[in-house]
C-alpha cells in the first residue's frame, strides 16, 4: 500500500504534467468543439516557432523520463520485495529441516514451530541468524504476518539461547494434567499397550507426585530438611519420596517419537490453553500444537477461596494460603515457624488434618493453632452428628482451638496482624491464614473443546466410561462420572485418582470398562482416630452405625503396626464437596455422651440401599464394605450386615 | 446386651461380643468370576497375565516394562519340568536392563532375582518387586495381600474375587 501511494506520488506531478500536455495537444490539434476564435493572437514566445517545437520535444521527454524512471523504481521495489519473501519463506522452512536432523552444533533456538506449513522441498539453507534481523524494517505485508512470531522470538546470533524440550509435534496419548490420576493412566496405558509413548503435560514444575502426605506425613517427619526432600516414613518404616516415580522413569520429551519401545515424558511448567476437538490438537501457552489420537483431560481442581478474603485487598492475600501444591507446603512450613498464630477456615478433610498436623507442632514452636467453620463439628458434612462432635474432641485434644458455627464476615489486616470477624461478633486475631474451604474443577478447556460441563457438581461430564468424546476421556477430580451403582458424581480423593485415571488408561487402550470399582478413602486424625471409607458418605443421609468398645489395640497406629499391609500413608485430602451444606435435623438430645465410639461400622442409607460405609477405627474390612455396596440390596437388619465385619476381632 | 439409640435421622447400636457371635444372616448376592467389569487379578480368566494388576507396581510400564514382559511371559506359560528353565535369557535382560536403572529398581532385588531364577518360582519374586516399590497406585490394602496368594493361579483368581 505505501509502495503504491509513493509510487503515486512520483507519478502525479507527471500525471499533471502529462494531462496539461495532452489538454494543450488537444487543443492544438482542434479537437474540442468549441470554437477558438480565429485571430487570437499568438502569443510569441520568445523562441518562436522552432523553440516551441523544441518545447514539445523536452516536454515528451521529460515525461518520458520520468515515466521511465518511475517504472524502474517500481520494477526494483517490487522485485526487491518479492525476493526478501522469497528469502524469508526459504529461512524458516529450511528451520524445521534443520532441527529434524537435530544437529547439536547448532545452538539450540527457543521458537516454536508456528508455521503450518508444508514441509517445502527447499535445501536446508545454513543461513546465519542474522541474516533475517536486519530485514526487520521492511514493512511487507505478507511477510508481516510471518516475520513477527519469528522474530520475537529469536534469540541473539551466537548466544545459546536457553534449552527448551522439543516437543513432539504429534503424540499417540497425550494426558493433560499431571497429577495422580494422570500417571495411573499412564502406568495402565504402558501396560497395556506395548511401546506405547505417553505424553504429560503439566503446568507445575514438577513430575507426579501423591498429594495426601502433603497434609499429613510430611507434617509428621523429624527431618528438617523434608521441604526439600519431601520423603516419608511410611506405615512399614520405609521411606519413600511423594513423587510417584524418580526423574529416571520418564523419558525427555524430544525422545520420545524415537523411543523404540516408547515411555512416559513429562513436559512441566507447560500450560494448555486451547483445544481443538475437531482437529485432534491442542495449543499451549507457548503456542506450540500438539496432535493426539487420544487425550486423557487430568486437570485436578484449584482451591476455592473465601470471597470476604478475596475482596479483602492484597494484605490479606498475602498472608493467606490456599493448600493444594508442593509450593503451597513449603511456604506454609516456612511460615508455620515463625508465627505466633494461625487459622485454619474450613472443617473438612484437609482443614482438619492440616489442625491436626499444626497442632502437634503447636507445643514445639509456641504457635496458636486455630480452626473454624461453619458446622457444628469436624467432618460436619461427612460424619452423622454425634460422631462429628466426638471428632471434634479429638481434635481439640491435639492442640487445636475450634471454633465452630463460625461464619467469617470479613478480614481486614492491622498492625500486620489479621483480624477476622464473624457474623456473630467474635473476633480473631491471627498472623496468617489457611483456607479449607473446598476445591474447584478446573474446566478451563471446556469452552475451546466443546464439552460439557455438569451443572450440578462441576467438572466435565463424562459418560460410565470416562468417555467425554470418542477418543477424549476425564479421569480424577475434574470429572463428573455416571457411577452406575451410586448414580452421577463427582470425587475429589486419592483413591479415586488412582483408580478412574487406571480406568481412563485401560479404555484409553480399547477395554470399555465402566467405572465398577469402588473407590475408597481415608483420614487419620491423631493417633486416636482413623476410619477408611467407601461410597457416597455424606451426613445429610440418614445412618445406622454398630460400635463395640475399643481396646487400646484399635488405633490406626497399632492397626498398620500387626496388619502389615495397606498403605496407611495415603489418605484423600480434598473435602466430599458434593452437596450444598446439609442442614442436619437438631438432634433430640445433644450434649455430652458417655459412649465412646471407639470402633464401628457406620452405614449411610438412601432409600433403604446402604450406598456408603466408614468403617471407624476398623481396618483391612475395605473388601467387604465394597461388596456390600456393589450388590445395592436392601437390608433389613444392618446388625445382620454389621456382623460380616467382625469389629471385635483386631 | 446391645442397646439402641436414635438421634434424630442417625440409629446408634453397641453391640458386644456375644452380640455378634452368632454367624450373619445377611444375604449377600453371589460373584460371577467371569464378571468384564470386575477388577482382574494377576491372572485373568483366560489364563494370560494382566499385566495392569497393581501387585506388579509399575513393574510392567517402566522403561524395563517390555524386558519384564517377556521374562515373566516366558516364565508363566513355560511347560518344562523346571518351570521358566528356558528363560534365562529372558531374566538375564530384564536384570541387565533393571541394573541400568537402580533408582526405579533398588540392588536389593537383583538378589531377589537371582534368587528366583534358581528356586522354584519367580512368580513370587514378581510381586515382591512390585511391592518393593511399593505398589502406591494400589488401591485398597486388601489388593497388596492377594499378592502372597499369587503362587497359585486359581487361588489368586479367587482371593482377588473376594478382594474386589
Amino acid at each position: 500500500m505505501l509502495k503504491c501511494r509513493t509510487v503515486w506520488k512520483k507519478l502525479a506531478p507527471l500525471a499533471r504534467a502529462s494531462s496539461t500536455v495532452c489538454r494543450q495537444n488537444v487543443r492544438r490539434t482542434g479537437l474540442n468543439n468549441s470554437r477558438i476564435p480565429a485571430c487570437v493572437p499568438v502569443a510569441h514566445m520568445s523562441t518562436g516557432p522552432a523553440g516551441g517545437g523544441r518545447e514539445n520535444q523536452l516536454y515528451v521527454l521529460l515525461v518520458g523520463a520520468a515515466c521511465v524512471g518511475g517504472a524502474i523504481y517500481t520494477y526494483r521495489t517490487v522485485k526487491g520485495d518479492n525476493q526478501r519473501y522469497q528469502d524469508r519463506i526459504d529461512e524458516i522452512s529450511s528451520r524445521p529441516y534443520k532441527r529434524a536432523t537435530e544437529e547439536p552444533a547448532t545452538p539450540i533456538q527457543s521458537e516454536p514451530p508456528v508455521i503450518p506449513e508444508p514441509e517445502p522441498e527447499a535445501a536446508p539453507s545454513p543461513e546465519p541468524q542474522a541474516a533475517p534481523s536486519p530485514e526487520e524494517p521492511s514493512p511487507l505485508a505478507p511477510d508481516a504476518a510471518v516475520a513477527a512470531p519469528i522474530e520475537t522470538t529469536e534469540p541473539p546470533p551466537g548466544g545459546p539461547a536457553p534449552a527448551s524440550l522439543k516437543v513432539p509435534s504429534h503424540t499417540p496419548y497425550l494426558l493433560i494434567g499431571g497429577g495422580t490420576a494422570s500417571f495411573a493412566a499412564a502406568r495402565s496405558i504402558r501396560a497395556r499397550d506395548p511401546g506405547a509413548k505417553v505424553l504429560i503435560v503439566t503446568d507445575e514444575p514438577d513430575p507426579p507426585y501423591m498429594r495426601p502426605p502433603l497434609s499429613k506425613e510430611l507434617w509428621f517427619s523429624n527431618d528438617p530438611s523434608v521441604t526439600e526432600t519431601l520423603r516419608f516414613k511410611q506405615w512399614n518404616g520405609k521411606e519413600r519420596s511423594i513423587y510417584f516415580q524418580p526423574p529416571s522413569f520418564y523419558i525427555n520429551a524430544e525422545e520420545l517419537d524415537g523411543a523404540e519401545n516408547g515411555g512416559v515424558a513429562v513436559l512441566t511448567g507447560k500450560k494448555v490453553v486451547h483445544m481443538d476437538v475437531r482437529g485432534n490438537k491442542i495449543k499451549l501457552d507457548d503456542d506450540t500444537e500438539i496432535s493426539y489420537d487420544k487425550c486423557l483431560i487430568a486437570t485436578g481442581g484449584v482451591p476455592r477461596n473465601l470471597q470476604v478474603i478475596e475482596r479483602a485487598g492484597e494484605e490479606v492475600m498475602k498472608k493467606t494460603t490456599l493448600f493444594r501444591k508442593i509450593e503451597d507446603f513449603k511456604s506454609l512450613d516456612k511460615v508455620s515457624r515463625n508465627i505466633k498464630s494461625i487459622t485454619i477456615i474450613g472443617g473438612g478433610f484437609l482443614g482438619s488434618e492440616l489442625a491436626c498436623a499444626l497442632g502437634r507442632r503447636s507445643t514445639e514452636y509456641d504457635l496458636e493453632v486455630v480452626q473454624m467453620f461453619p458446622e457444628k463439628g469436624n467432618m460436619g458434612k461427612v460424619l452423622p452428628e454425634y460422631l462429628s462432635n466426638w471428632t471434634t474432641e479429638k481434635v481439640k485434644s491435639e492442640g487445636v482451638k475450634v471454633i465452630s458455627e463460625a461464619l467469617v464476615k470479613s478480614v481486614v489486616c492491622k498492625d500486620d496482624k489479621l483480624e477476622i470477624k464473624l457474623k456473630d461478633g467474635r473476633l480473631v486475631k491471627t498472623d496468617h491464614i489457611v483456607a479449607a474451604v473446598g476445591l474447584e474443577p478446573n474446566v478451563d478447556l471446556a469452552k475451546s473443546a466443546g464439552l460439557e460441563v455438569d451443572s450440578d457438581f462441576g467438572g466435565f461430564r463424562v459418560n460410565a466410561e470416562l468417555q467425554a468424546r470418542s477418543n477424549i476421556w476425564v479421569a480424577g477430580d475434574a470429572a463428573c462420572f455416571y457411577d452406575i451403582r451410586l448414580g452421577r458424581r463427582r470425587v475429589e480423593h486419592h483413591d479415586h485418582a488412582v483408580v478412574s485415571g487406571r480406568l481412563a488408561g485401560e479404555n484409553m487402550t480399547g477395554a470399555n470398562k465402566p467405572y465398577w470399582h469402588q473407590s475408597m478413602f481415608w483420614s487419620d486424625l491423631g493417633p486416636d482416630v482413623g476410619y477408611e471409607a467407601i461410597g457416597i458418605v455424606d451426613s445429610s443421609l440418614p445412618t445406622v452405625g454398630v460400635f463395640a468398645k475399643a481396646t487400646a489395640k484399635d488405633t490406626p497406629k497399632a492397626a498398620t503396626e500387626k496388619s502389615g499391609t495397606g498403605i496407611r500413608s495415603e489418605s484423600e485430602t480434598e473435602d466430599t464437596a458434593i452437596s450444598p451444606v446439609a442442614s442436619l435435623t437438631p438432634a433430640p438430645n445433644v450434649g455430652q455422651h458417655k459412649d465412646e465410639y471407639g470402633k464401628g461400622v457406620i452405614f449411610y442409607l438412601r432409600d433403604k440401599v446402604v450406598v456408603g460405609i466408614i468403617l471407624w477405627n476398623v481396618f483391612n474390612r475395605m473388601p467387604i464394605a465394597r461388596k456390600i455396596i456393589k450388590d445395592g440390596e436392601e437390608h433389613a437388619d444392618l446388625n445382620e450386615v454389621a456382623k460380616l465385619f467382625n469389629i471385635h476381632d483386631d | 446386651m446391645s442397646y439402641c439409640r436414635q438421634e434424630g435421622k442417625d440409629r446408634i447400636i453397641f453391640v458386644t461380643k456375644e452380640d455378634h457371635e452368632a454367624p450373619s444372616n445377611a444375604e449377600l448376592v453371589a460373584d460371577d468370576p467371569n464378571d468384564p467389569y470386575e477388577e482382574q487379578g494377576l491372572i485373568l480368566p483366560n489364563g494370560d497375565i494382566n499385566w495392569n494388576c497393581p501387585c506388579l507396581g509399575g513393574m510392567a510400564s517402566g522403561p524395563c516394562g517390555s524386558q519384564f514382559k517377556e521374562a515373566f511371559s516366558c516364565f508363566h506359560y513355560s511347560k518344562e519340568e523346571v518351570k521358566g528353565s528356558e528363560c534365562i535369557d529372558n531374566f538375564r535382560n530384564m536384570q541387565e536392563c533393571m541394573q541400568r536403572y537402580p533408582e526405579l529398581y533398588p540392588q536389593e532385588e537383583d538378589k531377589e532375582s537371582s534368587q528366583a531364577e534358581a528356586s522354584s518360582s519367580s512368580v513370587s519374586a514378581a510381586p515382591t518387586e512390585g511391592s518393593a516399590l511399593p505398589p502406591e497406585t494400589d488401591s485398597t490394602p486388601a489388593t497388596s495381600t492377594s499378592e502372597s496368594a499369587v503362587s497359585s493361579d486359581s487361588t489368586s483368581l479367587i482371593d482377588n474375587q473376594t478382594a474386589s
